[in-house]
């Protein structure tokens, strides 16, 4: 009896530690099998845009923007499927004149910690500070502003949507490339074609293009739309570009589209139009189907019954951006994404030929720049033969040693 | 159920089942029959095709030039042939199916049913399957070769792609290009039974000749991963570094491995580069310059040469495989795609 003892303690302590392993292994393999669900609450915050544009095919649609991060939560979630995620997408229209944290705030009360904002330069900075040291992080899909990157910069702000400098920058190379360095830069009188413009002269000095003249067509009021207008157009447009010096291509800034879509054909000396209209420096257009982009063109045609415009677009990249991060984080914690997003090992496919990564000094999604004329996609830059040390697509926009950025 | 009826009928030993796609069984098969049969050692035909040509350039390996070209649907991409040479299939992206081409008379014979925009497709071990992947509908569909008819499709990730069949011809590998994951399918279930996520744009899949390893190319991520397709886990990651060329130009897509499963070559896209890795050590050993945007490959029945599609220089170019030099470019239709060399 006594030899027996030990035998039966040690068979009891044997059957024990099988039970335990076996349930810890049958555990694993379920856990390994169905990981916990995760659910992604994303809110997308976004102004009503101008319907007065030159083109009754510029006007935006209802869903404008938001169609983009609709799709994309689409295929978050086929992804999701396989993992256990899902995600949603809240859209919250602001009225003109409506407080943008208020809205902010009551998205936070449900639950939302990702936020895509298609606002104002203005606006954003009101969310980034009201946000301030809080568990949300912001994606800017529509800003182009380059003090939001530079001295304004935020560091709870991504930007999806490319600078005004990228865009520029973007631009100026391909005129350098088809060399057409002379350049007759034509502004609007908005605020915003002023920063424009100066991104202009920015990337003419840079690239080593000359600004011949300048000359600014001032916004008189007025609508769009008219049964003769093209009559008075005609003439308006040739008296407008007279007198300039020897120039090879006219360069519109003009963001509140008051004039840049007459110019071309109209132009006094015969002379190709870039900027504003002709040739259009974008993020996106619905002519690109390159590197798979007809897969993107073909679903969201789809989904939405319309073409994809660059706002589109950016809040599809970003909702991507947010999917690839809670793929490979399994956490839907924002700061987890932000880190993550700014990463070595974050890297987002976009059908832009290559991948697209977040630039830590700055936060802004490196991209490359379309250049198209609303018909075909013309170019992309970065062109050939512009070197950068570390990415070719640093040539566009701010580069870290010119950065003026200090997160707070 | 292809899984029931793709049973192996030789023996393990001589089994040429273990290669990792149709291709190399039929590579297996061409290597010995110039043992057997009187005829030239190179007399290979090499089936290119042209993305934006809508068409297909079928090249002499012994005159190193292309000799016919083959008006076909539009937007071929995807291509493969029958393991015993007859039929070459075709994925006409833009036509939503694929179509037959008989080998001898270079004549389309016929379309399998597949589901909208087949981009690539591979055929089972035994040549009574044909995969594909529907980059439109996020299906992976299975057709019967004989009937050219639908078997069942399976749903993936979005925007399938890179298509790989186990050994056994029991598992079938789709990689989906924005789900950035490797779906196994147990075709006897008809269900995924694992996801293995990679890094951005996975669109090349391919098992070692052994099946001990599946590589997974990442377009995007810049990355092959090695998966251990028992265990559904990553190994190992390889990366690529070209001197003087910009990480974001280095794009894996095509993967191919010698017979022996001693090496492996990975087309690189814009980098105009094919590596040549040990697959043992996973070292990059040599990157050798082909010509522009290098997309698919396919050796020679002999192993001797590999042969290259560029999609921006329209040409192909040839590899000494035990050279490792490039030692000819020939010119095929515009924006060649992919290859398969037969007989």
């Amino acid at each position: 009896m006594t030899l027996c003892r030990p035998r039966r303690f040690l068979i009891l302590i044997g059957l024990i530690l099988f039970g335990v392993g076996l349930a810890f292994s049958i555990s694993t393999r379920l856990l390994a099998q169905a990981a916990p669900p995760l659910s992604v609450k994303v809110g997308f915050l976004r102004q009503e845009h101008s319907r007065n544009t030159i083109s009754i095919l510029d006007i935006p649609a209802p869903d404008d923007g938001f169609a983009g991060a609709k799709l994309a939560a689409i295929d978050d979630n086929t992804t999701g499927r396989f993992l256990n995620q899902t995600y949603s997408v809240e859209d919250v229209a602001l009225a003109p004149g409506q407080d943008p944290v208020a809205a902010l705030q009551t998205l936070v009360s449900h639950g939302v910690t990702l936020v895509l904002a298609d606002l104002s330069a203005a606006d954003l900075l009101k969310l980034a500070d009201a946000e301030h040291g809080k568990d949300v992080l912001i994606f800017n899909t529509t800003a182009p502003d380059d003090s939001l990157r530079q001295q304004d910069c935020r560091r709870n702000i991504i930007h999806v949507a490319p600078s005004r400098s990228m865009l520029t920058d973007g631009l100026a190379q391909y005129l350098i490339w088809k060399q057409w360095p002379r350049w007759f830069l034509v502004k609007g009188s908005h605020p915003s074609d002023e920063l424009l413009a100066k991104a202009y002269e920015h990337s003419a000095r840079k690239f080593g293009a000359k600004i011949v003249a300048e000359k600014t067509y001032v916004d008189t009021g007025g609508g769009r739309r008219s049964d003769t207008g093209m009559v008075q157009t005609q003439k308006l447009m040739p008296l407008t570009t007279q007198n300039a010096p020897a120039y090879d291509i006219l360069v519109a800034a003009d963001e509140h589209q008051v004039f840049a879509n007459y110019l071309p054909y109209r132009t006094w000396d015969p002379r190709p139009v870039a900027g504003s209209s002709g040739l259009v420096p974008t993020s996106w257009d619905a002519s690109m189907d390159q590197w798979g982009a007809q897969q993107l063109q073909n679903s969201f045609m789809e989904h939405s019954h319309r073409l994809m415009n660059a706002r589109d677009n950016n809040a599809w990249v970003a909702m991507r951006m947010i999917g690839d991060a809670v793929t490979h984080t399994n956490s839907n914690d924002p700061k987890i994404i932000h880190d993550y997003l700014l990463s070595p090992h974050f890297a987002i496919a976009a059908y832009k030929g290559q991948r697209l990564t977040v630039r830590p000094w700055d936060q802004q999604l490196r991209q490359p720049i379309l250049l198209t004329d609303g018909r075909t996609v013309v170019s992309a830059s970065p062109q050939p033969g512009f070197l950068h040390q570390t990415s070719v697509l640093d040539t566009l926009g701010v580069d870290k040693p010119e950065t003026k950025c200090k997160f707070k | 159920m292809p899984a029931q009826k793709t049973g192996l009928r030789t023996n393990r030993k001589f089994d040429p089942m273990h290669f990792a796609s149709p291709l190399r069984a039929a590579a297996l098969v061409f290597c010995v029959l110039p043992f057997v049969l009187p005829r030239p050692a190179s007399a290979y035909t090499a089936y290119v095709t042209n993305e934006k040509g809508n068409s297909v350039s079928v090249v002499d390996t012994e005159k190193l030039a292309t000799v016919k070209t083959i008006p076909v649907g539009q937007r071929p991409r995807g291509i493969a042939l029958s393991p015993d040479g007859t039929e070459l299939y075709i994925c006409a992206s833009d036509d939503d199916t694929i179509q037959v081409i008989d080998t001898k008379t270079l004549k389309i014979t016929g379309n399998l049913e597949s589901g909208p925009d087949p981009e690539l497709l591979i055929v089972s071990h035994d040549g009574k399957y044909v995969f594909t992947s529907n980059e439109n509908n996020n299906l992976v569909t299975v057709i019967d070769v004989k009937t050219h008819r639908r078997v069942f499709d399976v749903p993936v990730g979005v925007e399938p792609e890179g298509m790989a069949i186990g050994p056994d011809d029991k598992i079938l590998v789709n990689t989906s290009e924005t789900t950035d994951m490797a779906h196994m399918i147990d075709l006897q279930s008809r269900k995924v039974i694992a996801n293995i996520l990679v890094d951005a744009r996975p669109r090349f899949a391919q098992y070692t000749p052994d099946g001990k390893e599946l590589w997974v190319s990442s377009e995007v991520g810049g990355t092959v991963s090695v998966i251990d397709p028992v265990k559904h886990v990553i190994k190992e990651k390889i990366r690529f570094a070209i001197p003087g060329l910009e990480n974001e130009a280095i794009q894996p897509v095509g993967i191919n491995f010698t017979a022996d499963g001693k090496t492996a070559f990975v087309a690189l896209g814009p980098a105009n580069h094919v590596a040549v890795i040990d697959a043992a050590t996973k070292k990059v050993e040599k990157y050798l310059l082909v010509g522009q945007r290098v997309w698919h490959m396919a050796f020679t029945p002999d192993g001797k040469y590999l042969y290259t599609a560029n999609g921006v220089s329209n040409d192909v170019s040839v590899i000494d495989v035990a050279a490792l030099k490039v030692i000819k470019s020939i010119p095929v239709g515009q924006l060649p795609w992919g290859v398969a060399i037969g007989k």
